[in-house]
């Protein structure tokens, strides 16, 4: 029976991604901490398994054998919902990124979970459905500074996600299709010079997407939902034990995926950085597995980026933030939209 | 296939909608209402129009009701007062609902052989096929939506505006 | 029954059956805020309707027509929720039943 066996194939396709996206999120958290201590000249993590590997295990021991506490003032329905939302909107959007080269084996597509002519429209979904996770922790919680947090997040995304989807109409543009593959396949033919964030002269839609991704992702410098100094921890103030390791999942489960996004629509996805300079593998599984290991080669470099950023640039104050967003970053985008077009037109 | 998928998410969207009617705390009311346009979405997608299914997500689920939760955690509104109501809704309102009801059902139901089944398998309306006819045929409606937009923009910004300030 | 084909018209009757549901919502509730959430229950059903149609007689309009409520759903939204922010803080309710002068 054919839907039978695609429908195997793809809950094994989806289990093998969930475990491989949880490992990375884990070990992206001890790759923050420990490039976080070299750059405050210190040495992370270092005391668990060998330079401190074992560590996302200890802790993720740790925060399942913690006491799993529920305020009494809470309104318990939402502020048991949402966590749940926030882990689940992260964990979805992984399903259309294709990893690597569209190979069929049976008809089933083997290095993606869903191939959609809308997946970039599906991620920008995901992502504005994420705001619920947040909005609906501070709201729930019964605490006013978390709902301080949970506000300020809330306008803070629903801003920033208006530069965000302006400045991947650039990239939309230039290939003439909302799928994924589509995408990266544009950007395929010369290597490096091909890529968006070259070739495509989309370098000013970059800069605002990776910005609107900080501030999507609650990250530094735009991190004030959780800025403990002000407001303790903001939206999960009152969360504990597995429902505040979920949030924190969430966190880093987003940063991966906004680097898989960053990765397939500016970097050139899984295309080798060379292009036609190295001739192609004979090996048929040598093949089939470089584009990966390209994929993966990419968003660690996003991610390097990401935790640098974080070492470095002091956090925004909260109109500035907002100021920065709709002045500076969405014109741009708007400008960006134009000067692609134009020169889409002028040169076709 | 279509036929389950169809049940669950009507079901969905039923449920989400009586919810709405239910529950007396304005968030839960609200939430129902997403649940009731995420299932919307599937719908769409079902009747082969995809790009809508997405924009149902991203403006409605996730814009225009976040917008209504953003109001209620701002305005602290607490649970809905059971008051009175209104005369004119219980003596004309109720039948009107009922009427129009009755009527469109009738309608439905008498046209069903005239009309043809939706399934899986007829294809879907692409991103290209919607935008060729919005920016060729309705160039016009289209620009003026977005004036409409710029209108609503002002608006808001002059209605919400704290008294006193420049 | 072929599990693969379903009448046009049960997403119709769907599309009626949501439309009454806000309508008694938009009766029955007497908060200002759920009001205004039945009034977008009635512009989902009635979007419905004019995707079904749009699917019946593979007429693409039908489909930009919903883009349309979408976008004009998306700025009453905005200054409708102006308006009850605006309310709130000239009487410090939400009810119905107390809003009915004809200014703030």
């Amino acid at each position: 029976m054919n839907f039978w066996f695609f429908l195997l194939l793809s809950i094994l396709k989806v289990a093998l991604v969930l475990v491989v996206f949880l490992t990375s999120v884990a070990y992206t958290v001890l790759l923050e901490r420990k490039l976080v201590g070299r750059i405050q000249n210190r040495w992370g993590p270092s005391r668990v398994g060998p330079f401190g590997l074992l560590q996302p295990l200890v802790d993720g021991a740790k925060l399942f054998l913690k006491e799993d506490m529920i305020p009494a003032g809470v309104y318990k329905p939402l502020y048991l919902l949402a966590p749940l939302i926030a882990l689940g909107c992260s964990l979805l959007s992984i399903a259309v990124v294709p990893f690597g080269e569209p190979i069929t084996w049976r008809g089933v597509k083997l290095f993606e979970i869903a191939d959609l002519n809308i997946g970039l429209l599906i991620i920008l979904g995901v992502t504005s459905i994420s705001v619920y996770g947040i909005a609906l922790a501070g709201w729930s919680s019964n605490n006013k500074y978390s709902l301080l947090g949970a506000l300020r997040s809330s306008a803070q995304m629903v801003s920033y996600e208006l530069a965000l989807g302006l400045s991947l109409v650039g990239v939309v543009l230039r290939t003439g299709s909302l799928s994924l593959t589509d995408i990266v396949k544009v950007q395929s033919v010369h290597g490096i010079a091909s890529w968006n964030l070259f070739g495509g002269g989309q370098i000013l839609a970059f800069f605002i997407y990776l910005t609107a991704a900080y501030a999507e992702t609650n990250r530094a410098p735009f991190d004030l939902p959780e800025a403990e100094t002000e407001l303790t921890g903001g939206y999960h103030t009152e969360y504990s034990s597995m429902k505040f390791a979920m949030f924190f999942m969430a966190e880093y489960g987003n940063m991966i995926t906004v680097g898989c996004v960053a990765t397939l629509l500016f970097l050139g996805g899984w295309t080798s950085p060379f292009g036609d300079l190295i001739p192609p593998p004979q090996n048929i599984f040598v093949h089939a597995l470089m584009p990966i290991l390209w994929f993966v080669a990419k968003v660690f470099s996003f991610l390097f980026l990401y935790i640098w950023v974080r070492g470095t640039v002091p956090r925004f104050r909260y109109d500035q933030l907002m100021g920065y967003g709709w002045k500076y970053l969405v014109p741009a985008a708007m400008l960006n939209i134009v000067g692609t077009s134009l020169i889409m037109a002028v040169f076709p | 296939m279509h036929l389950v998928l169809f049940l669950i998410f009507a079901a969905f969207c039923l449920a989400g909608a009586i919810n709405l009617l239910l529950q007396t705390h304005p968030i839960n009311s609200a939430l129902s209402l997403i649940v009731v346009m995420s299932s919307l979405a599937v719908l769409y997608l079902l009747l082969g129009a995809e790009f809508l299914a997405a924009a149902q997500i991203i403006v409605y689920a996730g814009a225009v009701m976040v917008l209504f939760t953003f109001v209620v955690m701002l305005l602290n509104v607490g649970e809905e007062e059971k008051t009175h109501g209104s005369q004119v809704a219980k003596v004309i309102g109720f039948p009107a609902v009922v009427v129009i009801l009755g009527v469109i059902s009738t309608i439905v139901l008498e046209a069903q052989k005239h009309l043809g089944g939706v399934s899986l398998s007829d294809g879907v309306t692409t991103t290209q096929d919607l935008s060729r006819v919005l920016f060729h045929e309705l160039l016009l409606p289209f620009e003026l939506t977005s004036v409409l937009i710029l209108i609503a923009i002002l608006g808001a910004v002059a209605l919400a505006r704290k008294e006193g300030h420049s | 029954m072929n599990f693969d084909v379903v009448p046009s018209s049960w997403y119709l009757i769907l599309s009626a059956l949501l439309f009454s549901l806000g309508v008694i919502g938009f009766l029955i509730k007497r908060s200002l805020i759920t009001v205004f959430m039945s009034i977008e229950l009635m512009l989902n059903a009635v979007n419905l309707s004019f995707v079904t149609f749009a699917h019946e007689w593979h007429a693409v309009k039908g489909q930009i027509f919903v883009f349309f409520v979408m976008m004009v759903a998306a700025a009453e939204a905005a200054v409708g929720l102006a308006i009850i922010i605006s309310i709130f803080r000239a009487r410090a309710t939400l009810n119905v039943d107390q809003i009915d002068l004809m200014k703030l």
